[in-house]
Formats: structure tokens, sequence, C-alpha cells
């Protein structure tokens, strides 16, 4: 009773201080956050009051197995859903933001413009999505590998609620127009704060997973969580360092300036998609990959190189976003050469993951889990070889600033990111939920060809409309002076920005599909379907042909 | 010198000559001999416990 009491009064003065602020605030922006912080404290506190308990209703909803397991799956259940979600909101703003680029009278001002709805869908798809999925199968890896339950639940709890209050509070914001203008770090310094509490915490439950494993060795995959999530905790600290304009009120100044800040900046934008987008996820590859597949890893010594590789050349890398800058030129070049040497250990990485299928193969064509896995690798690897040629400095002087930046993006984030994210959902929803199966296998290969489909559309079209414009962009007329104005370049990408926008509605559309699968499947449900990969076998036919005499006519 | 100079030379000599070392170092740990073992070990891990403690 203590306890409920002493919680109580916790969230009751929480709840005082969002109402003061917001009281006090001259800050629209800023009461409406505020607004959401006290909501979230009124919730807690009818459900600390009454025996009413949201949760236990939520996860009746979400037909959650009740009961203990043997592993704390809970919270990785409900990562699932989020992972869902978000993904599927994620996908839709970024359809919608590839439709304004098309057709600019989408732009529904002032809540709706490009320019606040472009963070929405990069935060959403990079953090929502990704965050969760991360989230879910870090914690659900990390269990059974060190073969022990999650360190501190209720911890891990506060984690995962505490990073969808981020979420809300970093989306809410960009629609009413709170951002520091960081690429990837746009949330100001109150929601910067929050995070990095939350991300102490996900720190504090992984390493005392680890700690109290009783497996003697440290599973690979385990140390590209670590990796993750000790980077992006320091990077994320270092990079967000700023001074708030006032304690109520949502702007601040960056603790840098100039070339300086935009250094730091990018040492966060290039490690975020290195130890975010890539450590992160080749950590699931390397658990699921060969669970999936049920051979262990090709070489489990060069995913040890792979790993070392990547922390000591991925932190050097990102002076390769400020090429011909007024950032000195040695860093420059330092940038280029350390994303040429990450070539190296992400070809590694990549045929380490599809040689885990030696002798497998035949897998590819009968499970669509796998097919997509492979997919995933293979763009890992295309991403992972573009990315180092557009740093070298004489390309990006033609792509920097186009779209084949974008294209470039979007083949590592829809192809590798998206696909093993999609890929382990599926190996884990009937496994959590305790079913025998997916409700349809079939839907899989149709979500994995909507997708395919949908990058091809992207990838090319984003490829030819950067090339366009960044050839374009340099045209000099005899005379010297420039030959386009910016206004043509953009004419002449119509078409390819129609193209765009169509590929993001095939991988949303496959997304959807996913969602409905997955959604049957929590249900119970399951599709009568034939199998995959069966032959056709005909029996009457399947036998030698005899010789019989035949017929002498008489003569 | 400025501070500048100074934590810049001592990355390109001192801070070079520990970090590729290191580097080196962790990943041929697991080349040792005897570490194949544990290496196989490790490899194998995963598939101790199929049934996903469901």
């Amino acid at each position: 009773m203590e306890a409920v009491v002493r919680r109580l009064g916790v969230w009751a003065l929480v709840l005082l201080a969002a109402i003061s602020a917001i009281a006090l605030t001259p800050d629209s922006g800023f009461a409406i956050h505020m607004g959401i912080v006290a909501l979230v404290a009124v919730i807690l506190i009818i459900a600390t009051l009454g025996t009413y308990d949201p949760l236990a209703k939520a996860q009746s909803i979400f037909k959650m197995p009740p009961g203990p397991s043997r592993y704390d799956d809970d919270v990785v259940r409900w990562g699932v859903i989020a992972t869902m979600f978000w993904g599927l909101s994620g996908l839709l703003a970024g359809v919608f933001i590839a439709a304004q680029l098309a057709f600019p009278d989408l732009n529904l001002e002032p809540y709706l413009n490009f320019g606040r709805v472009r963070p929405l869908h990069t935060s959403a798809v990079i953090f929502a999505f990704g965050g969760n999925a991360l989230l879910a199968t870090s914690f659900y890896v990390v269990q059974r590998t060190c073969r022990t339950t999650l360190a501190f639940p209720g911890m891990a709890r506060f984690v995962f609620w505490g990073y969808q209050l981020f979420i809300v509070l970093a989306a809410t914001g960009y629609l009413l127009g709170i951002t520091q203008s960081k690429e990837y770090a746009e949330p100001e310094w109150y929601v910067d704060l929050w995070l990095t509490i939350v991300w102490l915490a996900y720190l504090a439950v992984f390493v005392g997973t680890i700690l109290r494993r009783h497996e003697p060795h440290i599973y690979v995959a385990n140390w590209f969580y670590l990796a993750f999530i000790v980077t992006i905790a320091m990077l994320h600290v270092v990079n967000n360092l700023a001074v708030p304009v006032s304690f109520l009120g949502s702007r601040s100044y960056s603790a840098f300036a100039g070339v300086q800040d935009a250094l730091t900046q990018w040492w966060y934008g290039h490690n975020a998609v290195g130890f975010f987008l890539t450590a992160g996820f080749l950590a699931m590859m390397y658990y699921f990959v060969p669970k999936q597949a049920g051979r262990p890893v090709y070489s489990y010594r060069l995913s040890i190189i792979h790993f070392w590789s990547l922390i000591f050349l991925y932190i050097w890398a990102g002076p390769h976003h400020l090429h011909y800058t007024a950032l000195p030129d040695w860093a420059q070049t330092l940038g280029m050469v350390f994303s040429i040497m990450l070539w190296m250990p992400s070809w590694g990485g990549m045929i380490n993951g599809l040689m885990t299928l030696n002798g497998a193969w035949d897998k590819v064509r009968t499970d669509p889990i796998i097919r997509m896995m492979v997919l995933a690798l293979a763009f890992y690897g295309m991403s992972t070889f573009e990315g180092p040629m557009l740093s070298i400095k004489a390309v990006n002087s033609l792509s920097h600033y186009t779209d084949w930046t974008i294209g470039h993006v979007h083949s590592g984030a829809l192809g590798w990111n998206g696909m093993i994210t999609f890929a382990c959902v599926y190996y884990l929803v009937p496994r959590l939920w305790q079913k025998e199966r997916l409700y349809s296998l079939r839907m899989i290969n149709w979500h994995f060809w909507l997708a395919t489909l949908g990058i091809v559309f992207y990838a090319a079209s984003m490829w030819v409309a950067g090339i366009t414009q960044g050839l374009m962009w340099r045209e000099y007329g005899s005379d010297g002076y420039l030959v386009n104005s910016f206004v043509d370049t953009v004419s002449a990408l119509h078409l390819m920005y129609v193209a765009r926008a169509f590929g993001g509605i095939l991988y949303l559309t496959g997304a959807v599909i996913m969602a409905y699968n997955i959604w049957m499947t929590i249900a119970g449900k399951q599709r009568a379907e034939a199998p995959m990969g069966d032959t056709a076998h005909d029996e009457a036919a399947d036998r030698p042909i005899l010789h019989e005499p035949a017929a002498q006519p008489a003569e | 010198m400025s501070l500048y100079e100074h934590l810049r030379h001592f990355a390109d000599s001192y801070g070079l000559a520990v970090i590729f070392p290191l580097y080196l170092t962790l990943c041929l740990w697991h080349f040792r001999p005897g570490a194949r073992g544990h290496v196989e070990t490790a490899k194998h891990s995963i598939f101790k416990d199929d049934h996903d403690g469901q």
C-alpha cells in the first residue's frame, strides 16, 4: 500500500509539473508536448489507483499468451506489434512525401508540408520501426543466447514504453514545427534528455542480462547489439549538446558552431547509419539467419573480424558527408579513405551471411523467409558497395545533393533493414504467440515480390533522377553561365518522381499484406493453401516405357 | 602549438600506434592456437535450445 501511495505521489508531481509548464510557457508546441506528458501521468494514476489494468486489457486484445513463459517475452511481443504499427505509419508517410514531390499541391500547409512530414517519415522508419525491431529482437536474442531471463524486467518495460513516448513526442513535435534542424537528430533538448534516460536503462537491462548469462561465451550477435547500444548513447549525447533558451520553451542552440557543428552532426549522422542501421541489424542477421536456415554461421571467425573492422573503421567515415565544404581537406580525405576501407568488412559480412546457406540453397525456393533474408543480405552488399563509391570525392561531386543519395539510402533501408526486419518478424510471431505456423506462407511470397519490385522502381528511378540532376546542375554553356535553372531540373524529374512514388506504394502494399498475415496468425488462424515448393508429381507417368511388340499385320 | 595541433599530432602518432595493433590483436585473437574449440562451441551455441524456450 505504501508503495502505491508513493507511486501515486510521483505521478501526481509529474502531472502538477506538466500542468504548470502548460500554464507558464509562451510556446504552444511546448504546451502540447507537456499536455502529452500530463496525459501519460493521468493514465498512470488511473492504472495505479484502480484495479483497472490497461496493460492486461491491451494484452488480451492482442491475444498474448497469459502467464509466465520460460523467457521474459512480454516486452518482445509488444516490440513486434510496435514494429508493425510504426512500420506502416512510416511507410505511409514516405509514400505521402514522395507524392508531394511529384504533385506539390499535396503540401497541406502548415502541418503536413514536405518540410515537416519528411523528418516524420525518416524518424518513423529509422527510430520507430527500426528501433522497435532492434529493441524486440535484442531482448529476444540476448535471453536465448545467454540462457537467462532479462536482468531487470521492470526496467525493460520502462525502456519499451519510454521509447514509445519518445517517438510520440518526436513525431508530434515535427508536425508542430519543433526541430533543432539536425538531420536524424531533430527532437529538441527535453525529448533528447528523455531518450538519454531511456537509453541508459536499455543499456543497463542488456548488460545486466549478459552479466547473468549461463553460457560461457557471449554469442557474436550480442557483440553487435552491445556496440549498437553503447555507440548510439555516445553519439546521441555528444551531438545533442545544446543550451535551451528557456526551461519553459522548446528552442535550444547547439553547443558547437560552424564547421565544428557540421562535423559533429555528420559524425553522428553517419555512425547512426553505421551502428543503428548496420551493427544492430547485423546482430539480427547473425542470430536469425542461422536459426531459420538451421545451420551455424559460415565462419564464426569471419564474423568477429567483421565486427572489429566495423567498430574501428566506421567511426572515421562521417566526414564524407562534407566533401567540398569548409571542413579541412585532410578530414574529407580521411572520411573518404575510411569509407572505401569499409567495403571489405561489409562484403566479408555479406558473404558470411550468404554462405551460411551453403548446402541448403534449396531453401531459397521453398522457404520465403530465407528468401527475404537472402535479399536483405544482397542489398546489404549492394548498398555497402554503392556507399564507398559515392564517398569518393570525384563521384561525390556529381552525386552529392542529388536524388542518387536518396536512392542509395533507400536501397539500404528498404532492401537491407526492411527485409531483414520483416524476415525476423515472420520468424518471431509464431514462436512468441505459440502458434504452429504463420497464417500464410504464400502471402510472404506476395510480400517478397511486391517489396522487391518496389525497391527496383525506387532505386532505378532515383539513379536516373540523381544523375540527371547532377549533370544538369553542372552544365555550363560556352559563355560560362549555367545552362539550367533549378526549376528546369525539377520539371525534368517529374516522371522519375512518379515512378518513385509508385515503387513506394508497392512496398507499402507488401507491408499491408504482412500486417494482415501477422494479425491473422495472432488470431490463431491458418490459411488453407498448397505448401510452397511442392514439385508436381504424376505417379501414373512415373514409369519406364516398355517395349510392347507391335502387332504384325499378316501379309 | 595550439590544443588542436597537440591533439592532432597525438592522434597520428601515439594514438595510431596503439589503435592499429589493438585492432589487429582483436581480429587475430580467435586464430590463436587452441581457439578452435572455443570458436566451434560458440558457433553452435544458438542451437542448444531448439525449442526457443516456448
